[in-house]
């Protein structure tokens, strides 16, 4: 939960990045304070940074692009995710020793069975562009939660968006 | 990949005691949560017919079942005689919940002698506006078992209609009320039994972004509550074995979604199948041989069946979309699915081994988690239009009737005689959640009494 919040917070000062404005979402959490100060850090891979291996490391190192959305009931992976992909298996790249999950969510407008189905979609899309730049498939494990684990707790339009999305965890 | 084996999970076998906890019972000792084998004794049936006219909102007095003599049992602390209202105020409470009857309680009624249970005093019962009247005793026998009697009379003809007698060990009182209750529904109503009967679903616990969900059971009318995980593992999706001894339901207690096979008995579970791959939608063949699951392959889910006693599974679909879930008709022959290969989920039939796939549905907004009916004549399935509701198709996908108006109303269960369904609605916003249930028509809409949130309800059938 503290990892995703600071994926907001992250997203927050990157709001302006053209290839995440077109699904950024409408609402957004406060950052913890903590977090804020992780955002401080200018770069990832300075000594005083984020621990190499730790999600924070990754996230800073992404700029916050750990985290792609879905429109509703899809699962194809554009352009913003694409980006967002990209800079992820740059991250991979220079760090082999780095394996992660990728985690599969939706929003709450579904059945239970079929949004874990929908989630378990999602991830693997994101894993297979992950592949397509290179990637090891080893290196890549999926987990769909389907709408059982909300990062956004409304019942609306916005809150949905910010629930539909696939979340890259390093695993330690 | 194909290659699937039962394997023993050790990271659940905790010793029962650990995992069993009834903090939602009404009485001090629960049933065994393990079915115990139930001697039927019809102590006579009489042939005698009385005016059916209307028997919705028939008025019935159910008086203190009578004890023969006051003993000790281990069913109630103040022995036979205050065991025999406590039956009669569980009857009195499933005839009230069910909506179609009027029920007069033990509390509000004067207490016949043994003697009045087979002779009723007439005049005492002919001036309280009650067209039927239920009698009962209870008996304590020298093994400690108890035999319940059960009698239905008709008030103005001052005639019985139905009478039935069972044993039950005393942690199983509360069977003996169901089995009383099933007599007089099925006697005034002409409909098939369905109060002898236990619940299996999801209590939800804690805020909507960080949800406990643990596996419970309970009675039809929520009773001998149990939980039966301790909720450090997301469980989701129970479904009831058909004898009540095993139960099938998702868990994460591997990090991954999967489902197992639980032994309610010993309290141990096994994985259904070692794929590797994500297991979900767990379902029972009406015989209860067979298992369908539904497995997600690199993001494509279909659906598969394997023997309950573990072998090779078979795949019955194969399209690109999901397809998941599985129903199958009560004469076990067909499975009504949902699947999106069309683009949006949709239920689709099949025969069991997997031939003959067909859309059922065209009546725009979208249909999934289809539930055959145990009757064979209705779906039962979550109709998407905007919002959720519960709905019921016939199996050939026509004559849809929507039953319930929540905003999100889900996951159909039926009643093991096929006349009321039980769902979980969701509240917007908040994400709390409760069982409900809904009769066939539409009416006797009601919330079921959980002790905390509560979803994924499965209505097993008839006890054996």
């Amino acid at each position: 939960m503290k990892t995703n919040f600071a994926t907001y917070a992250v997203l927050a000062g990157t709001i302006a990045l053209a290839a995440c404005a077109k699904k950024a979402p409408e609402e957004l959490p406060p950052p913890p304070e903590q977090t804020v100060t992780e955002t401080q850090t200018p770069v990832a891979t300075t000594p005083t940074g984020p621990v190499l291996g730790s999600q924070a490391h990754f996230e800073n190192a992404v700029n916050g692009q750990n985290v792609i959305y879905f429109d509703t009931d899809r699962f194809n992976i554009d352009s913003a995710d694409a980006a967002a992909l990209q800079t992820q298996a740059q991250y991979l790249a220079t760090y082999p020793s780095i394996s992660i999950t990728i985690e599969g969510h939706t929003d709450e407008r579904g059945t239970r069975e079929y949004n874990l189905a929908l989630g378990e979609r999602r991830a693997n899309a994101a894993k297979n562009y992950l592949v397509s730049l290179g990637v090891a498939t080893s290196r890549i494990r999926t987990v769909s939660f389907g709408k059982e684990r909300p990062i956004a707790l409304a019942s609306n339009a916005a809150a949905w968006a910010q629930n539909r999305r696939a979340v890259s965890v390093v695993i330690n | 990949m194909n290659r699937f084996v039962f394997i023993l999970c050790a990271l659940v076998a905790a010793p029962l005691s650990a995992q069993n906890q009834d903090v939602g019972s009404p009485i001090a000792e629960g049933g065994e949560v393990e079915t115990v084998f139930q001697e039927a004794e019809p102590v006579g049936l009489t042939g005698s017919t009385t005016d059916e006219s209307d028997w919705s909102d028939i008025g019935v007095a159910i008086a203190g079942f009578a004890a023969d003599r006051d003993q000790p049992t281990p069913a109630n602390a103040n022995g036979t005689a205050a065991l025999g209202r406590e039956v009669a105020r569980v009857i009195t409470a499933n005839l009230r919940n069910n909506g179609i009857f009027r029920p007069v309680g033990p509390d509000s009624l004067p207490q016949p002698s043994f003697a009045q249970i087979t002779s009723p005093s007439w005049g005492s019962w002919s001036g309280r506006g009650v067209e039927m009247l239920v009698h009962g005793y209870v008996s304590g026998r020298a093994d400690g078992r108890l035999v319940v009697g059960c009698y239905l009379y008709d008030v103005a003809l001052q005639e019985e209609l139905v009478r039935e007698g069972w044993v039950v060990p005393p942690a199983d009182w509360r069977r003996a009320a169901h089995k009383c209750s099933d007599l007089i529904y099925s006697r005034l109503t002409g409909e098939s039994p369905f109060f002898d009967s236990r619940i299996a679903y999801i209590a939800e616990t804690g805020p909507k972004d960080a949800r406990v969900k643990r596996l419970a059971i309970m009675d039809s009318d929520g009773a001998n509550h149990r939980f039966l995980t301790l909720g450090s593992a997301t469980a989701l999706t129970p479904r009831y074995s058909p004898d009540y001894k095993r139960l099938l339901y998702l868990s994460y207690v591997d990090g991954n979604p999967r489902i197992y096979v639980y032994d309610i008995g010993t309290g141990r579970q096994q994985l259904v199948a070692e794929t590797g791959n994500p297991t979900l939608a767990p379902r029972w063949s009406p015989d209860g041989r067979f298992i369908l699951y539904s497995m997600a392959v690199a993001g494509n889910t279909d659906i598969y069946r394997v023997p309950a006693s573990g072998g090779t599974p078979v795949r019955l679909t194969n399209t690109p979309g999901i397809d998941i879930g599985g129903s199958y008709s009560p004469d076990g022959s067909k499975i009504v699915f949902e699947s999106d290969r069309s683009g949006s989920q949709q239920c689709y039939v099949m025969d069991a081994d997997g031939s003959n796939q067909r859309r059922l549905t065209f009546f725009g907004g979208r249909c999934a988690t289809p539930e055959w009916s145990p009757r064979g004549d209705q779906i039962a399935f979550t109709r998407i239009a905007g919002d959720f509701n519960i709905a019921v198709m016939n199996p050939n996908g026509r004559n849809l009737r929507v039953l319930t108006s929540g905003w999100q109303d889900e996951a159909p269960t039926w009643a093991p005689n096929g006349r009321i369904i039980q769902f979980f609605r969701t509240a917007r916003n908040s994400g709390s959640s409760a069982l409900w249930q809904v009769d066939l028509t539409g009416r006797n809409e009601r919330k079921l009494n959980t002790p905390v949130d509560a979803s994924d309800p499965a209505w097993g059938p008839i006890l054996p």
